[in-house]
């Protein structure tokens, strides 16, 4: 047990503040609706944020205002000193869909952001770097195969590397294997970490599994509906790097326990 | 997992029992070629039309006999062949159809980026495209000729202006096509609105404007025929209408089949086109849209 502490400790979000929102509000239909009510959160370098709720706890408002889809209505989001005012290259995301286009290659659709922003030469030298994502995410090989021939774990392999081919400073990852069947979804779970420890990113993740959150993040963010608020930001002391194992200990079940808890007093509003 | 041991001893003393295995029916016509059942209907069909005509229910100058017809499709066939007249009156409609085609295509085309991309065209076009689409647009020809006058323009403009419609709603639905993750993911990238149309939804939504590409192929063969039933010229549509006055009606048989080889030959080019260029999608066989 000590030396889980010990362990602990290592693992913990240490790092510097890369993306912070300040009192960040969101009203809809002339502040009739309010859809997110002064939320403030900081993820740091490094660290596993994910985000867990009912719905209509406004947590995919959340998402879209930290993507700079949409604008928030009151408060300040910062992503590395600079305010965010639309999408940008250092914000990578990723969806339950895998959202491949089936008429390019699975390299073509990694280097797509790239093409996008800087045009087809730029896209045709990121190749390499396309390449070495592919390995990092056991893609080898599949380079050159079109989405259709690909399984629904390979092709959401591919979107995570077309997230990460732009190398940005934050990840929002928005239920990206829900759509999956359980055994690949933790196996991708398991998958993600690894990269994200490997990248040494910064991810945001929007579940609606408890047992995902905990086993994936370091802090999960408690959210309410009516107006979607943060109602607690939970800590995860469980050590690093995570095993689906560990999902069987009694620590794991009591931080699960903890947030269903909470989860089910948001529901008597 | 008491249950399941028990189930597997169980299963091992009772070697002696029968096997329960029994026969699935299967439908006769799954067991049947295409070929065989396609060519069954055939033989079914002049059958019925030999029989209805070789003993006289039917006048032979309403309908003639499948031998007589099959006679005159091989004079019509030696006709083209040869380069005789026939073949300049078909090569006459053959160019209205690609004329009026093209037409249709570009036509369509833009008015279906107008319509399915700007909020202004969805706005304000697309009322008057499905009030004038709703018009008998055969009922525009005589329009046509009074306009364009009795040579291939008029043909060309009311195939056109048949064909255009259904690219219209191809192209608009196919610009509708792309979900909406597609959609979100583009504005992540910071894709700019002429990079979102060509790189995304012109592609997602290429399966339904093949299928407004096939529905106008077929269209534009009856605009071009009926332009020329209804303002005469030198075109294959006149040569049916003339033969017809004449009562002979053999001929206006072999000369439908002539022709219908022609749009038949049209389809399947855009059906090819459509394989080479939307190789991704999967096409069910027999349907319209892929």
């Amino acid at each position: 047990m000590t030396s889980l502490m010990a362990e602990t400790k290592v693992g913990a979000p240490l790092g510097a503040p890369v993306y912070e929102l300040n009192r960040v509000s969101k009203t809809y239909a002339h502040n009739l609706v309010v859809a997110l009510k002064e939320v403030d959160l900081t993820l740091r370098k490094g660290s596993f944020t994910s985000v867990i709720g009912s719905s209509g706890c406004g947590k995919s408002t959340l998402l879209k205002i930290m993507a700079g889809l949409i604008p928030p209505t009151k408060g300040r989001v910062v992503l590395q000193d600079k305010p965010v005012t639309g999408p940008r290259r250092d914000i990578g995301m990723m969806f339950q869909q895998a959202t491949l286009f089936p008429w390019k290659t699975a390299i073509e659709n990694i280097v797509l952001p790239i093409e996008i922003r800087d045009g087809k030469p730029a896209a045709k030298a990121a190749m390499a770097k396309a390449h070495e994502l592919m390995e990092i995410v056991g893609l080898k090989g599949f380079e050159h195969v079109y989405p259709n021939e690909l399984s629904g774990g390979m092709a959401q392999r591919t979107s995570i590397c077309r997230m990460l081919i732009t190398e940005p400073a934050v990840l929002l990852l928005d239920e990206p294997f829900s759509a999956l069947d359980e055994l690949s979804r933790d196996m991708m779970n398991m998958e993600l970490q690894r990269i994200c420890r490997e990248q040494d990113a910064t991810a945001f993740l929007v579940t609606h599994s408890i047992q995902e959150a905990v086993i994936l993040s370091d802090e999960i963010v408690v959210m309410k509906p009516r107006p979607g608020r943060v109602s607690e930001i939970v800590k995860v002391d469980l050590p690093r790097p995570r095993t689906l194992e560990m999902m069987t200990t009694p620590e794991f079940g009591e931080i699960v326990e903890y947030i269903r808890t909470q989860l089910d007093k948001g529901e008597d509003m | 997992m008491t249950d399941l041991s028990n189930n597997a001893s169980s299963s091992n003393s009772n070697d002696t029992l029968e096997d329960t295995v029994w026969v699935q029916e299967i439908a006769f016509i799954d067991s049947v070629p295409r070929w065989i059942a396609m060519t069954f209907v055939f033989v079914v069909f002049i059958g019925i039309w030999q029989f209805v005509t070789a003993f006289g229910f039917v006048s032979p100058i309403i309908l003639p006999t499948p031998l007589e017809t099959f006679q005159d499709m091989i004079f019509v066939g030696t006709n083209l062949v040869t380069g005789g007249y026939m073949l300049t009156a078909l090569w006459i409609t053959i160019l209205e159809v690609i004329y009026g085609f093209a037409l249709a295509i570009a036509i369509g085309f833009s008015l279906g980026v107008l319509v399915g991309e700007t909020a202004f065209g969805e706005k304000a076009v697309m009322p008057y495209l499905v009030a004038i689409d709703t018009m008998p647009k055969v009922a525009f020809a005589p329009l046509f000729v009074a306009w364009l006058g009795f040579g291939i323009e008029s043909k060309v403009a009311l195939a056109a202006f048949i064909a255009t419609f259904p690219i219209v709603v191809g192209t608009a639905a196919g610009l509708h096509a792309a979900d909406e993750n597609a959609r979100m993911l583009f504005k992540t990238m910071g894709a700019s609105r002429m990079q979102t149309l060509i790189k995304m939804k012109l592609p997602s939504g290429l399966p339904q404007i093949f299928t407004g590409l096939k529905i106008g192929a077929v269209g534009v063969m009856a605009g071009a025929i009926t332009g020329e039933f209804l303002g005469g010229g030198k075109g294959f549509g006149e040569l049916i209408r003339v033969a017809a006055s004449q009562l002979n009606t053999p001929r206006v048989f072999s000369l439908i089949l002539y022709l219908s080889l022609v749009g038949l030959a049209l389809y399947l080019l855009v059906q090819f086109t459509q394989r080479k260029v939307v190789f991704w999608h999967a096409e069910r066989v027999g349907s319209y849209d892929g």
